[in-house]
């Protein structure tokens, strides 16, 4: 039997768990974002200890030297909980999709000119390997990190660099073929320009605590590769010098970057408010990671030619210097 | 050039590898065991990470596409249901306590699968499983959440669910399931993908998303049936993902294959026991039935586990020890588990009943060999003593198996009437086990078991009394103490469903509902 | 021979491809419980893409499958044009 039940008003025993009410009051129903990911982690009571890293507990806060009284200090600002990310990312692939399906169709990659090709593919290629570095550092980070608040976000970051890897795989096949990934990867390889670049990403690869990763993968590297590459070079420089059909195939990358910079300066500013140790610590960090991630990326900037690198790496660094202001770190 | 006429159109297999593993590198500037150092300590040899097979070829694109559309569906159902006060739909409301168990039990696992496989993910030095396991990573958060987003409208209205994550981590019998992801995760990823793979994935969610689901629709609760049947869609990708880890594994190396063996043994038995709480759910807990646990576990386990293992004997494989004993515990372990909960329902976070006349003649028809004879007495025993006003509650605390963590209320292989107890000697002290598995499994790794958080134990040694407690004070009651210390609430969430505010709660608006009172 | 089995929801999206399994492969058995369709087969089972597809009347991608599946058992082997379930023994 079914009974239409719309119509009956029965008073609920309670808005939502406990756990949640004790951190946002017990007299409002609480969001998916907050129920999906408040104190998901166990805490206490672990059964064994893990066998791959003795010294600590499965989940355990010690790992890293950042110092937090409550994990779930970290809120992401964009409240991704899973569905609300795969249904965020959807949109854009949809996006993506008709991008590509634009410039395929009117074959304009063929359209494009020749050298414009040759740069795009020497500047964007070799970059599938370092977002497959973002893939691997931000899975550590999600295993090894503490506290949903805090991990959660860094497997959706993980997928989004693997699939930010594959839209340059599919622009390398669309402007070449299977020759020109093995070309690029051979140039990521031997090239002494990207050299500096994946010494950085295999040196990031040896980081333990996950917060120093966090900041030498999310804020530093991401953080200059991202408005160096896809802001500058493609949409400003290559954009006007007929690259326009490029552009389009890395919106994606640029929406990308706009988006999540809000969870990194959120988690960045969270972080360095809770203590002057942790702001210090950070600092710390962020010199060395930010001036080795600067220095890498600067031959990257001139494999496109007639351009004053330096002048655009120093205003890429500037802007990044006054990012990180804003989130309560002077460098 | 013209690049028109020289590319080739790549197939699905080779535009994968361009995808995934392609992006990978040997690295130069910082050694491989540096970058990957718990690759090679469990003693797997791995020659050849290229021999890997990716079964399923989602590439991220494809992957956002279709999990969004699966989504899509779930909210939508999910936010009808709790519009239209689904939850009076169900068959009746003792049907809510299976759901409890899930939510408590099961739920924070997808959520321990979710960070193990970030683990697992990142430490692989191979491409394929590193991507494979990642994506699952992804997908296990998706089933911690859809869960406690479909159950949450439920905790608005009934008890139990309230402390969930709070509940996972101190309340007796949760340690079963905990300690259980716990110990998979502890291990190395090689271990930990085989467990899960197989031991999590191929038996136990094939058991509770598929037989048990069917189930929960049966019984009108549309928000499980669509959470259940869509995460058991990402679970065919994690099937395939720990088959193809078994295979490669065992490829591979020789040598691989008594390693291999021993976790097969040891997680079919590990998930197996975890597996005590579904066959519970499914006989007892539904109050309309569509299939029994024995049914169910013929289905899923010896029929489909029993393809898997002949299909692996040709590297040497064989079934898992103990298959004699599963075979004849499969007429009697939901009985004695009920049994055992209705002992101890002071102290669970859901409510127990004895089933009705109707239900128990059911229960007589699927163990022809067991109910009659062994349990149904004893149930009737129960409910006589109980409308004398004599509801039996355990007050005592069980004796605990160190290995499975479940009570001693399994049965000496061969006799039903005898409780079965092993134990052994472990640098001066005595270790106690339910079965020769449980007993075997602790004998291989006892440095590991010896550190179980054993809830019995830590109730004795006076660890799970709230802060700032004095059990020396005058009338201190310990009991009491262990709920507060739970965050069970006493005479809502635990006892007899009997007299239960669940009981009357749906009852009084399920009278609103269809009547004009 | 062992049994492969697909499980898929019982709905209108599903109904199509059910059939398209059904005709492709004559030795399967269909089973129905409340909610599902399991479709059990002897040895080995196959999707075919064209046969969804002459149903549909509409191009299908077979990872579209993932949709409305529910499990699945036996190795997989998948292709642009078929969807196969097997077991070696």
């Amino acid at each position: 039997m079914h009974i239409d039940l719309r119509t009956v008003s029965i008073k609920p025993l309670r808005q939502t768990f406990d756990h949640v009410a004790r951190r946002i009051g017990a007299d409002k129903p609480a969001s998916r974002y907050q129920e999906g990911s408040f104190d998901l982690q166990a805490t206490t009571n672990f059964h064994y200890r893990p066998t791959w890293d003795p010294d600590h507990k499965l989940f355990d806060a010690s790992r890293s030297a950042i110092r937090m009284a409550d994990w779930y200090a970290f809120r992401d600002p964009r409240q991704f909980y899973y569905g609300a990310y795969t249904l965020a990312r959807a949109k854009q692939q949809d996006a993506a999709e008709a991008n590509f399906d634009f410039v395929e169709s009117r074959q304009l990659a063929d359209a494009l000119p020749d050298e414009l090709k040759a740069q795009a593919l020497a500047l964007l290629l070799p970059l599938r390997h370092v977002a497959w570095g973002g893939n691997t550092n931000n899975a550590a980070i999600c295993a090894y990190g503490y506290g949903t608040t805090f991990t959660q976000p860094c497997i959706f970051h993980a997928l989004d660099h693997l699939g930010i890897a594959q839209y340059l795989t599919r622009i390398g096949l669309l402007f070449g073929d299977t020759e020109a990934l093995a070309e690029a990867k051979r140039a990521w390889l031997e090239d002494e320009r990207w050299q500096g670049l994946r010494r950085y990403v295999e040196d990031s690869f040896v980081i333990k605590d996950p917060f120093e990763l966090y900041v030498a993968q999310n804020v530093a590297l991401d953080g200059l590769l991202y408005a160096l590459v896809y802001e500058t070079l493609v949409d400003d420089v290559l954009a006007t010098r007929g690259g326009t059909t490029l552009a389009l195939l890395t919106q994606f990358m640029t929406e990308w970057f706009a988006e999540t910079r809000k969870w990194v300066d959120a988690t960045l500013k969270t972080a360095a408010a809770e203590s002057a140790e942790n702001k210090a610590q950070l600092e710390k960090w962020l010199r060395l990671w930010g001036e080795r991630a600067a220095a890498a990326l600067l031959p990257i900037a001139r494999i496109v030619p007639d351009l004053d690198s330096d002048a655009v790496m120093s205003d890429v660094v500037q802007q990044f210097n006054a990012r990180l202001a804003k989130a309560g770190l002077s460098l | 050039m013209d690049m028109q006429a020289t590319k080739k159109k790549l197939n699905l297999k080779e535009k994968y590898r361009a995808m995934t593993r392609d992006l990978d590198w040997n690295p130069s500037y910082q050694k491989l065991e540096d970058i990957y150092p718990y690759a090679s300590y469990e003693g797997v040899k791995i020659h050849d990470w290229e021999k890997w097979e990716d079964p399923f070829r989602l590439t991220m694109d494809a992957y956002w596409k279709y999990q969004a559309e699966k989504e899509r569906k779930l909210y939508a159902i999910i936010d009808a249901y709790a519009q239209n006060n689904g939850h009076l739909n169900v068959t009746d409301a003792r049907y809510l306590n299976a759901i409890k168990i899930l939510l408590t039990g099961v739920t924070p696992l997808e959520y321990m699968a979710h960070r193990g496989f970030a683990h697992a993910g990142r430490q692989f030095p191979g491409a394929g499983p590193r991507v494979a396991c990642l994506m699952q990573s992804l997908d296990e958060i998706r089933h911690a959440q859809t869960q406690i987003h479909s159950l949450s409208n439920y905790n608005k209205f009934y008890n139990g669910f309230h402390e969930f994550t709070h509940m996972f981590e101190r309340v007796w019998f949760l340690s079963v399931s905990r300690s259980f992801f716990d110990d998979a995760v502890s291990a190395g990823p090689f271990e930990f993908i085989v467990s899960i793979g197989f031991s999590f994935e191929y038996v136990l969610t094939n058991l509770l998303f598929v037989p048990f689901v069917s189930g929960a629709a049966y019984n009108g609760d549309m928000g499980t049936m669509t959470f259940g049947f869509s995460a058991q869609s990402d679970e065919a990708r994690h099937m395939t993902l720990g088959l193809e880890a078994i295979k490669f594994i065992l490829e591979q190396d020789p040598a691989n294959v008594p390693i291999v063996q021993r976790w097969i043994d040891k997680w079919t038995w590990r998930g197996y026991r975890v597996l005590t709480l579904v066959a519970m759910m499914m006989d007892y807990m539904l109050p309309k039935r569509i299939m029994s646990w024995k049914e169910a576990w013929e289905v899923y386990f010896e029929e489909n586990g029993g393809a898997l293992f002949k299909d692996l004997a040709r590297y040497g494989i064989r079934p898992p020890k103990w298959l004699d004993q599963i075979a004849q515990d499969k007429d009697h372990i939901s009985h004695q588990a009920w049994c055992t909960f209705y002992n101890y329902a002071l102290a669970a976070n859901f409510h127990t009943w004895i089933p009705s006349e109707e239900e128990m003649d059911w229960l007589a028809r699927k163990y022809p060999n067991s109910f009659d004879k062994y349990y149904r007495p004893r149930l009737e025993y129960w409910r006589e003593q109980a409308a004398q006003g004599n509801r039996f509650y355990n007050k005592t605390l069980p004796m605990l198996c160190q290995t499975c963590q479940i009570p001693m209320l399994f049965t000496e292989p061969g006799d039903p009437t005898k409780i079965c107890y092993r134990e052994a000697d472990y640098k001066g002290e005595k270790y106690h086990f339910c079965s020769d598995g449980c007993k075997e499994i602790f004998e291989n790794e006892p440095e590991k078991y010896i550190q179980a958080w054993l809830p019995v134990h830590q109730v004795y040694q006076g660890n799970c009394f709230p802060e700032g407690t004095d059990p020396t004070a005058e009338g201190f009651d310990p009991l009491a103490a262990v709920l507060r210390y739970y965050h069970l609430e006493s005479g809502r969430d635990n006892l007899d469903f009997e007299g239960s505010e669940d009981q009357r709660n749906f009852a009084a608006w399920r009278g609103q509902a269809t009547t004009n009172a | 021979m062992s049994t492969v089995f697909i499980a898929l929801q019982a709905n209108e999206d599903a109904r199509p491809i059910i059939e398209a399994i059904c005709a492709d492969n004559p030795h399967a058995v269909l089973n129905e419980a409340p909610g599902m369709v399991k479709i059990d087969a002897e040895g080995r089972l196959v999707v075919r893409r064209s046969s969804i597809e002459e149903r549909l009347g509409r191009a299908f991608d077979l990872q579209e499958l993932q949709v409305n599946l529910i499990t699945l058992s036996g190795h997989i082997d998948e292709t642009e044009d078929e969807f196969t379930l097997s077991w070696n023994a």
